[in-house]
């Protein structure tokens, strides 16, 4: 571990479009160092007039790649570093990065225990890395990812999702669509509650490490009904995700 | 843990891992495992598992029990400014920091 993180000169190299307002963008950095699945980036950006703001996004890749990093960014049309991302930094592009950050919403392979994942929206970003991980490293514990999202357009990585539960066992995903459902969709199609996580939480056996990302009402909501099951509240981590971050 | 009303602070609240980024700038380690108790009602545990509202001039971290401040940081750009009155301690690892 670097006694101290300090801001880095990243290049940006690709961009992928994940959903309308969903991007993936892989940055080189010359500083990279292996992260744990879930920890962080710091974005920097400074105005000509030295204005500085920051924000936290989350580490979408393995660290299983070297050299650089994948962030998954969301728009947020009122947002004040998203849009900067989204419109003005192209391929090529140099921007300040800090990272990784976080020692808390983190799992690693060798932790052991099966995992259940639970994700909304672009909550579900961390938990990719954990997945990519797992999948990378050949973890065989078993992988329930719980993820809610409003429509099937919105779904992020859908297709390495489904192909990663093609090509491994181990990996199970329930979706719940809370908005719009595919065509002729059977499964789950409303806000995660008590008796989705009940059944859920009945196909993985216990002792089981949780790890809810998303907003904070899906967070408080999936982490309380938890507890009510009879998960210890030391083995779920929670990490909520806001349009937000410090103004410096 | 509990459940609060959906105002525009809990809309905006998130983990103490957002601190994380700030307050490994402060201690040079990495601090979201340190643990840390609440001055106000004892609850023990580690500072990524604060509420943590980043929105505002500074960072507030609070007590997810009883929801009373345990740490502010602001910055400023000569000084920072650490407020840890709302924490009875907070462990370092000095394992770490002597790494």
């Amino acid at each position: 571990m670097r006694k101290i993180l300090e801001w880095q000169i990243a290049t940006l190299t690709r961009v992928k479009a994940e959903t309308p307002t969903v991007k993936t963008l892989t940055f080189s950095l010359p500083s990279w160092v292996p992260h744990f699945p879930g920890q962080h980036y710091d974005i920097r950006l400074t105005a000509p007039d030295g204005y500085q703001t920051e924000r936290s996004y989350s580490i979408a890749s393995e660290p299983e790649r070297g050299g650089e990093i994948d962030l998954t960014v969301e728009r947020l049309e009122d947002g004040e570093v998203s849009p900067y991302l989204d419109d003005v930094l192209m391929v090529g592009d140099q921007i300040e990065l800090r990272g990784p950050i976080g020692g808390y919403f983190v799992w690693e392979a060798q932790m052991g225990e099966p995992l259940l994942l639970v994700g909304g929206g672009s909550g579900v970003v961390p938990l990719m890395s954990m997945v990519r991980h797992w999948a990378a490293a050949g973890s065989k514990v078993p992988v329930l990812l719980l993820y809610s999202v409003r429509s099937p357009e919105e779904v992020i990585y859908s297709d390495e999702l489904n192909h990663l539960c093609e090509m491994r066992d181990g990996l199970r995903i329930f979706y719940t669509f809370t908005r719009q459902t595919p065509p002729g969709w059977t499964g789950y199609q409303r806000r995660i509650d008590a008796q989705m996580l009940h059944e859920v939480v009945s196909q993985i056996s216990k002792p089981f490490r949780v790890y809810i990302c998303g907003p904070t009402l899906l967070v408080e909501t999936a982490a309380n009904h938890l507890v009510q099951l009879g998960i210890a509240a030391e083995n779920i981590r929670t990490e909520r995700f806001g349009p937000t971050g410090p103004s410096l | 843990m509990k459940t609060l009303p959906m105002d525009v602070n809990t809309a905006l609240m998130l983990d103490g891992n957002a601190a994380g980024g700030m307050l490994n700038e402060i201690f040079s380690t990495e601090m979201t495992t340190s643990p840390t108790q609440c001055a106000h009602c004892g609850r023990h545990g580690e500072l990524g598992s604060l509420q943590a509202f980043m929105h505002g001039s500074g960072a507030v971290l609070r007590c997810p029990a009883c929801e009373s401040v345990i740490m502010r940081i602001v910055q400023t750009p000569e000084f920072t400014y650490l407020d840890l009155r709302g924490a009875t301690f907070l462990r370092l690892d000095r394992a770490v920091l002597n790494r």
